[in-house]
């Protein structure tokens, strides 16, 4: 583990360097003339970024490009993706392999500042939590004192648990099992008492791995920030705006109730807020350097924020919309006005 | 002619005597032999029929997950549903006929290539064969010609992806492990140095590595705005790997042909390169079939650490199928063993073409 994290720390470092060297409009025009977005996803997560079995690609991340595509060259379809691990991505990015990093990252000081990134916005608020046994008869993690935790080495998640337990003057036994599938095949064989992940992958986990969902709960607490964005090197200011607007536009769609089913009826809508989305009063993509019906065109052929989350999150993973409801359900996704 | 008094007599007597007689003899051979056979019995009894159970009479191949749900057994329906994501990948779906054919082309060439040694009038059109045969794989794989969309390679994946990279491989390390060994039997300095250098630094990092370094740092040393591709780096990071180990099987080879050898060459005043290709490779190739395709095979394997660059060969489509709704992650055993079975059929159809070919070349001695 330690030698990926040295690969991984080298590789930021040259990252580094070769960062800001993107010239102005140099990746917007280089978009427009090869005629797609080439798009970084994850290898597989479902929910964020998967191939379905007829192998395309789907899920949160992935309309997000899909999104932009639609603003950008006026089709979702012009999308072309590069998997990448966890390892490759900046590298990917930096390179110009890819225009656009859509693959679950959480967005840091150090990535934004030292490794010469772009965060558009947040399309996903996600945050390590606990998966018990209801047997185990615990109700909070602050009682997990002394538990056996079953872990994925390797990301921040083991980092985390160390440091919850330790501020919380708690002992716990690590079991470090590499292979996911292992890890939870150890956990519901009862090796340990706790397993531990972002709560986006438990609570899949809990609904599709357990042999009977019902016995096991998810822990209140959450023990660490993990907000995910899409990113894009910097350098490219305009293809940078188009990106974050984009994402702003189907959380706002969203708020102004706008979907894909109805948003050629919303046109016609006297609400301002949602004339100026949908281009009716002109201005908005003209400043972006767009036509006026960017975002009419991403509501329409990917939808709009929620609507995203239902198909691909909700319906895959079972994961209620919690802390990306929208922020007048109680939740945090808050859209930058499009005005 | 063979000595037949020294045959033991053919045994005689009923089935059952003889049965019982040879039993004795090979399982019953002592209170050593008695418990291994024993022990064995057990063994088998133990593991084949939950196994038989599992994999054939409590098994499914219907493709839902109500379905696999419903069983006991496997789900071999998870292959089933996910046969053509698992063979191609994400390729695109509609167009998946192109990787098809071109496997069909590979293997046929590649077949066409192995039975040069049966029918010597194949060997003329080998070449050409190859040359004719890569450019057409290219462009089904490819396209972008010849009313063939085009299609990026981030979407080649599944069996073709494995079948190129191995083929690739095998055809460009091999000339090149040649040119090490000799390389490094040279009497010139450096060249000597150069492939002896190159050798023990490739044969002293993990292939992991070196794909992570071309995939990672490579691109970030080129100059701005030029990238080159990652199946590409790949390839080359795997054909610069097999040439190491490749190098010293040969040199291994170039060892046991007798001094001799090279000095009937000399003496028949053939130049070195003449002397080589009549004279020594023959007969050192001949000598190192077994592990030449040793490490053939486990190059094959090596392939499937490029999932660690973001590619998906063959077992790479596995996991991404087992991704590709979290209601199947739990058949992953049922993947897995799909792979290791479809992986085994390749290897041992490689091993038994190598112990044919030694059986081929070794006519000549036996006569």
């Amino acid at each position: 583990m330690k030698i990926k994290t040295i690969l991984a720390a080298g590789a930021m470092s040259v990252a580094a360097i070769a960062a800001n060297n993107a010239q102005a409009g140099a990746v917007l025009d280089g978009i427009k003339a090869k005629g797609f977005v080439q798009c970084g996803v994850n290898t597989g997560l479902p929910g964020f970024s998967a191939a379905n079995a007829e192998g395309k690609w789907e899920g949160i991340d992935v309309d997000v490009c899909r999104g932009i595509a639609a603003a950008l060259l006026g089709d979702a379809n012009k999308v072309q993706y590069t998997p990448l691990t966890a390892a490759q991505r900046f590298t990917a990015l930096q390179s110009g392999e890819i225009d656009i990093l859509s693959r679950n990252t959480t967005a840091t000081l150090t990535r934004d500042v030292k490794l010469g990134l772009t965060f558009l916005g947040i399309n996903y608020y996600d945050g390590q939590g606990f998966l018990i046994p209801k047997a185990l008869g615990v109700s909070s993690a602050t009682e997990l004192d002394g538990a056996t935790v079953c872990v994925e080495p390797g990301t921040t998640t083991e980092l985390n648990l160390a440091d919850y337990f330790r501020a919380k003057g708690m002992s716990f036994e690590p079991v470090v099992i590499e292979n996911i599938n292992e890890a939870t095949a150890a956990f519901f064989s009862g090796r340990c008492d706790v397993y531990t992940t972002d709560a986006s992958g438990l609570a899949s986990i809990r609904t599709t791995m357990a042999p009977n969902p019902d016995d096991y709960v998810i822990l209140p607490e959450i023990i660490s920030k993990e907000p995910l964005g899409p990113a894009v090197a910097q350098g490219d200011e305009q293809w940078a705006d188009i990106g974050r607007w984009a994402l702003a536009a189907m959380i706002e769609a969203e708020e102004y109730g706008v979907t894909s089913a109805n948003v050629d009826e919303m046109k016609s809508s006297t609400n301002p807020g949602i004339q100026r989305l949908l281009g009716v009063s002109p201005g908005m993509g003209e400043a972006l350097g767009l036509d006026e019906e960017w975002a009419y065109r991403i509501i329409k052929q990917v939808g709009n924020y929620g609507e995203s989350y239902e198909k691909n999150v909700t319906a895959k993973l079972g994961v209620e919309r919690g802390l990306n409801a929208l922020w007048t359900d109680g939740g945090l996704q808050y859209a930058w006005p499009v005005r | 002619m063979a000595d037949n008094a020294k045959l033991p007599p053919l045994p005689t007597g009923t089935f059952s005597a003889r049965a019982v007689a040879w039993s004795k003899k090979n399982l019953f051979d002592g209170w050593f032999n008695t418990l291994l056979t024993l022990g064995s019995i057990a063994f088998l009894v133990w593991l084949i029929p939950p196994l038989v159970n599992w994999a054939i009479v409590n098994a499914t191949l219907e493709p839902t997950i109500e379905g696999c749900a419903e069983v006991t057994g496997a789900c071999w329906g998870f292959v089933n549903a996910n046969l053509r994501l698992i063979l191609f990948g994400t390729y695109p779906f509609e167009e998946q006929w192109r990787p098809l054919l071109a496997m069909i082309v590979l293997m046929g060439i590649i077949c066409f290539s192995l039975g040069g040694v049966k029918y010597p009038s194949f060997r003329k059109a080998i070449i050409p064969m190859w040359v004719i045969g890569v450019p057409i794989i290219a462009i089904l794989m490819w396209g972008g010609m010849l009313g063939l969309t085009y299609v990026q390679n981030s979407y080649w994946g599944g069996l073709p992806l494995t079948l190129i990279l191995s083929a690739i491989g095998i055809i460009f390390a091999f000339p090149l492990g040649l040119l090490l060994a000799l390389g490094r039997q040279s009497t010139m300095p450096a060249i000597k140095t150069i492939s002896v250098v190159y050798i023990e630094v490739i044969r002293g990092v993990p292939l992991i590595t070196v794909l992570f370094m071309a995939s990672v740092m490579f691109p970030l040393f080129l100059p701005d705005g030029v990238t080159i591709d990652k199946l590409l780096r790949a390839q080359i990071g795997i054909i610069l790997f097999t040439a190491a180990y490749l190098a010293e099987v040969f040199r291994g080879g170039l060892q046991a042909v007798p001094r001799g050898q090279f000095e009937a060459g000399d003496s028949l005043g053939l130049s070195y390169w003449q002397s080589m290709r009549l004279i020594i490779l023959p007969q050192a190739l001949r000598l190192v079939i077994p592990p030449t395709v040793n490490s053939f095979i486990s190059m094959l394997k090596d392939t499937t650490l490029v999932v660690i660059i973001g590619l998906f060969d063959f077992l790479g489509t596995v996991k991404l199928a087992l991704r590709s709704d979290p209601a199947w992650t739990k058949y992953y055993v049922e993947g897995y063993a799909f792979a290791s079975a479809i992986f085994f059929l390749i290897c041992f159809s490689m091993a038994k073409y190598s112990a044919y070919l030694e059986k081929e070349l070794r006519k000549g001695e036996q006569r």
